[in-house]
């Protein structure tokens, strides 16, 4: 096995990992935990071609990562303040207790 | 591939294994620390050292403090009287468990033609700045913009509304 295939399968593990805990968690703030584990396994797809493809002088996959990164961040702060505020609204931060639209 | 390599290929899955199937809220916290510490130990293992210190500072430092945040203001870390799972949790598994066959069916299928490049690429923060602020420049003002739009709107759902009690 390549070293490439490795940091592949390695992601895809923690991939499907993160999946799993945004499908089968009660708790909001850790489905949110899962998202963050999928865009990290996404990450370390950029970072691992950029390392073994061609040109790495160009830095595309980095720059890619960093900026993911940077939306992760963006992405964590909006989803846990809405979390906040669902949970001062409803007094639950558990998913299946959360079936309106309407407050 | 080499022993570090497996060593914190292990720790990564270890701390997102914990972090989805634990319990308590906030040791589930804890544990997605240790797989961002993995997978920024896993980008050090690939020469990128920028993105891995990035991942550091920001992962390690900004997200999980802000998770534990949340955790502590919602009281999540409570366990829910009827479990941890949700009613749909088999779906999920099923789900989950057949993205990670067509994953890693597609990576072992694709072992031949993958690219392999034995030379670690040198890169330094120097040209690492250079390429932000030329060739891109433009991505690099969208996220400025992105995250400014993400302050202000964090701020404003997560604020009280006016007459709100308390």
């Amino acid at each position: 096995m390549t070293p490439l295939a490795g940091y592949l399968l390695v992601a895809a593990l923690v991939f499907a990992i993160g999946l799993a805990g945004a499908l089968t968690r009660r708790n909001a703030i850790l489905v949110l935990i899962g998202i963050e584990l999928m865009l990290n396994a996404a990450n370390l797809n950029l970072i691992a071609f950029w390392r073994y493809g061609a040109h790495p002088e160009l830095l595309s996959g980095m720059m890619f990562a960093v900026f993911s990164i940077a939306v992760a961040a963006a992405e964590a702060a909006v989803g846990l303040g809405l979390v906040i505020s669902i949970y001062r609204h409803t007094r639950t931060t558990d998913l299946d207790e959360m079936n309106r639209m309407k407050g | 591939m080499n022993g570090v390599f497996w060593i914190l290929a292990a720790l990564t899955v270890f701390g997102a294994l914990a972090a989805v199937t634990l319990k308590n809220t906030v040791h589930c916290a804890l544990a997605v620390t240790i797989a961002f510490a993995g997978l920024a130990l896993l980008y050090l293992q690939l020469d990128a050292q920028f993105a891995g210190f990035a991942q550091i500072l920001i992962y390690i430092g900004a997200v999980a403090i802000l998770v534990v945040f949340a955790i502590l203001l919602t009281r999540g870390s409570e366990t829910p009287k009827d479990g941890i799972f949700s009613r749909s949790w088999f779906t999920g598994m099923i789900i989950a468990a057949g993205v990670f066959a067509v994953l890693g069916w597609a990576v072992i299928q694709s072992v031949h033609v993958l690219p392999y490049q034995a030379d670690a690429p040198s890169v330094t923060v120097n040209q690492i700045g250079n390429a932000l602020l030329s060739r891109y420049v433009l991505p690099l003002e969208i996220v400025a913009l992105l995250l400014t739009a993400a302050l202000v709107g964090a701020v404003i759902v997560a604020m009280h509304e006016r007459g709100e009690k308390k």
